[in-house]
């Protein structure tokens, strides 16, 4: 293996690492304030259980939101936690990797608007039809 | 690029910093309160540490092998089933933030890539195999399984269907 190589992976993942960790630490320490001071029932409040909108809800906040993705695998799994179903929690998690409303702008510049926008409508739709498809597959399994 | 990306980073800090002052406040005003939320941000950050390390390391590993331009090499080349397995398969590997790939998927479609190709690649980057251990970790094998199998059959059909639907001019 070529020395200047490894230099420069480990190089890259140092890079990655100073990118992510100030983010994953000030999820993580936000993550646990929302945990003491908000009551679960507030997550009732927003999901409802319905197998409609619940997705439909899961997937506008991950489409808004904007990071690496550990991060809504940790937001998801706190919300799963709550009692939050887990149709949102998947919707949430897809639409935040997959949609791009921050990144739109970007996108938009450099690969076109048409493409950038009916790319992330697709996303967002197809976020919340695998949601309540892979729900009901393990349902099935 | 450069430059979103040193916003990004510079908002990141940003954002700790914010939550830094959030919890001395909440030490300052509200002791036993404060206590308890940084007791469980640390029964949180204990939880993560071990899985993170794992991720940390299989990222230096695919750094190793993989660039962005030996990728993208690829992808500008194939085209039917062995251009759609590289799209998806370039997506899945690909490492980095989203928008350091914009221009090279550009220069690629400028070459003669397809639409549908670049949104399959783009679709599958929600798949990373380094976080995959942090995604089982909340979520569990079966529904990460499923999930990516999902993930993978929907980022052809998106890809097609962007596709149409640019060229009807939608």
């Amino acid at each position: 293996m070529n020395k200047t190589k490894i230099t420069q992976s480990f190089q890259k993942t140092i890079n990655y690492l100073q990118r992510i960790v100030p983010i994953l630490l000030g999820v993580i320490m936000a993550i646990s304030l929302f945990i003491v001071l908000i009551p679960k029932s507030f997550y009732r409040a927003v999901f409802t259980g319905k197998n409609f909108f619940d997705p439909l809800i899961g997937a506008c906040l991950g489409s808004v939101a904007a990071g690496n993705p550990i991060t809504s695998y940790i937001i998801g799994g706190e919300l799963l936690k709550e009692g939050v179903s887990l149709i949102a929690v998947v919707a949430f998690i897809l639409s935040w990797v997959t949609v791009g409303v921050v990144q739109l702008p970007a996108e938009s510049l450099i690969l076109g608007r048409k493409f950038a926008l009916i790319r992330n409508l697709f996303s967002f739709i197809s976020a919340i039809i695998i949601a309540i498809l892979t729900v009901l597959t393990l349902s099935i399994l | 690029m450069k430059r979103i990306s040193e916003k990004l980073n510079s908002g990141s800090w940003i954002f700790l910093l914010s939550m830094i002052i959030i919890y001395s406040f909440l030490i300052i005003f509200k002791f036993d309160l404060g206590i308890k939320v940084i007791r469980q941000f640390l029964i949180l950050l204990v939880k993560i540490i071990p899985v993170f390390i794992l991720v940390i390391f299989l990222l230096f590993i695919l750094n190793l092998f993989l660039s962005p331009r030996k990728i993208a090499k690829l992808l500008g080349k194939e085209s039917g089933i062995k251009g759609w397995l590289l799209a998806i398969g370039g997506g899945i590997i690909s490492t980095g933030p989203i928008y350091m790939w914009y221009p090279l998927l550009k220069d690629l479609r400028d070459k003669g890539m397809r639409n549908a190709y670049l949104v399959a690649f783009l679709y599958n980057r929600a798949i990373k195999p380094a976080l995959l251990p942090m995604m089982i970790y909340y979520f569990g094998f079966p529904l990460v399984a499923v999930l990516c199998i999902y993930m993978i059959l929907f980022s052809i059909i998106n890809g097609l269907l962007v596709e149409k639907a640019i060229k009807n001019n939608l």
